[in-house]
């Protein structure tokens, strides 16, 4: 049976991790490259990174914390922020990156989608989106959640996915940083509405939430940061408990 | 992850003369991170050089296929390298496809029914079914059943090891089906037929399990050399 996968998140700034609370705020969580071997080491399903400098510096920097990573691990690795090109996808991929992360650029340009996809193939192109609950229901925010898209979650989701994106990145922009659980009502609205997997983003604070995320939230896959880097949860422990409530995991106990 | 490993040259030295590291031929036809399974393979200490044309399989002491994407896309793979590659499986020279090399092992799939796959492996890929709570493209660690005893490929790695999938499209199960894993239907993880070995997941992805197959690989080319 598939398994649900448990996804960690590096956001990095000139090689080094950090992560804000509600994208502001940043603290530092150390060295990528130490850091996603302990993750591996402990049983991650998958890592993201994201590049968060904006600076052409920055941007160098996050190319070789990509192919320093992809030289010691050997578990699917996705690389994202500030891709806005078939060029800068080409980079990370050739860096050894397995999947790209767009976001933005996507919703200014939403060729680049079948441009990656029809070069990479799908299952190397994830589209990100950033939701925001409104009081007229949940609408796409482009730009870090500065600016609104003008379209809903689900909707974009779809169009995304029927452009050739092979995985949806979607993340609660009210959730993300607080520790207060996903936002399961809108995971399971665009999990239950697209034929291809959503991860969840945003919100993570205890056990529970990854069970509800799962469960409630329809969600194939969770991402989380800060409850990773900071070591709130161990990921084996994570994976044991969620496994006894009978969510398929990959336990990797025996062989790690 | 020491099991995974295969002989490396400073390993024998205690023991003996300096073993030659085994000598892995990936064939590059523009589909597929030929990078990563390079990587995988070096980090488990075997020399693995990109193929491009027929003669860079000459001394290779074992090749890869490995692949991503359309089945279409095997139609690069040109008939002088088709041809050559028949020859070294007849030489009984150790050969693994991966994902889409997989696929290409058998004789085609129904996402490209023009394209003519290398027949090795009797049978054709066809569309995973999707259905409510089976997403396609299957994506993902899924669990797979080890059905044969003896299998070079899975030595080791217990009943149900997980292995990191991502396809569309899978072999049907038949008598050289050696690991079945199931999305809806069940179809052909890992298959094997003397020195000829398909794995539908990607073992260069796979953490500590997929070294260990790629070091059981490396094992098998390290005897038939």
């Amino acid at each position: 049976m598939l398994a649900r996968r448990l996804i960690a998140c590096l956001d990095v700034s000139h090689g080094q991790v950090v992560k804000g609370v509600t994208f502001g705020n940043l603290k530092d969580a150390g060295d990528p490259v130490a850091l996603a071997k302990r993750y591996n080491d402990e049983g991650i399903d998958e890592l993201v990174v994201l590049d968060i400098s904006a600076t052409l510096e920055g941007r160098r920097a996050f190319i070789d914390t990509i192919a320093a990573i992809a030289r010691e691990l050997f578990i699917p690795l996705t690389a994202g922020g500030g891709i806005r090109s078939l060029a800068d996808a080409r980079a990370v991929i050739e860096a050894g990156a397995d999947k790209v992360s767009i976001n933005s650029a996507a919703l200014v340009d939403p060729p680049l989608i079948s441009a990656i996809s029809d070069t990479y193939g799908s299952q190397a192109t994830v589209v990100a989106i950033d939701a925001r609950m409104t009081p007229n229901g949940y609408e796409v925010v482009s730009r870090a959640g500065t600016s609104p898209a003008g379209r809903a979650p689900l909707e974009w989701a779809g169009a995304a996915a029927t452009l050739g994106a092979g995985e949806i990145l979607l993340t609660s922009i009210n959730r993300d940083g607080t520790r207060q659980g996903f936002d399961c009502r809108l995971t399971a609205e665009v999990s239950g509405g697209v034929p291809i997997p959503v991860i969840a983003s945003g919100g993570a604070g205890t056990y529970e939430h990854f069970a509800d995320v799962f469960t409630l939230g329809r969600a194939d896959a969770a991402l989380a940061a800060s409850v990773f880097h900071f070591q709130h949860h161990s990921v084996p422990s994570l994976k044991q408990w969620l496994s006894n409530r009978h969510i398929p995991m990959r336990l990797t106990g025996e062989r790690c | 992850m020491r099991e995974g490993r295969a002989p490396r040259a400073h390993d024998a030295v205690d023991e003996g003369p300096a073993v030659r590291a085994v000598n892995v031929a990936i064939i590059d036809y523009g589909a597929g991170n030929v990078t990563s399974v390079a990587k995988a393979l070096r980090h488990l200490g075997a020399e693995a050089r990109i193929a491009i044309d027929p003669g860079a399989l000459a001394g290779a002491d074992g090749i890869v296929v490995p692949g991503v994407g359309h089945f279409a896309r095997t139609t690069a793979i040109d008939t002088a390298m088709r041809r050559a590659l028949r020859h070294a499986i007849e030489a009984r020279t150790p050969l693994l496809g991966i994902c889409l090399g997989l696929h290409w092992l058998f004789e085609g799939s129904t996402e490209a029914p023009a394209a003519a796959g290398l027949g090795i492996f009797q049978g054709r890929c066809s569309a995973l079914r999707g259905s409510p709570g089976i997403k396609v493209p299957h994506v993902g660690w899924n669990a797979i059943d080890v059905t044969a005893n003896g299998s070079r490929l899975l030595n080791g790695l217990g009943n149900q090891p997980y292995a990191y999938f991502c396809h569309s499209y899978a072999a049907e199960c038949g008598d050289r089906t050696v690991g079945i894993a199931s999305h809806g239907d069940a179809f052909s993880a890992v298959v094997e037929r003397d020195a000829v070995f398909g794995v539908q997941f990607h073992p260069e992805k796979s953490g500590a399990v997929g070294l260990a197959v790629l070091g059981n690989f490396l094992r098998v080319c390290d005897e038939a050399r």
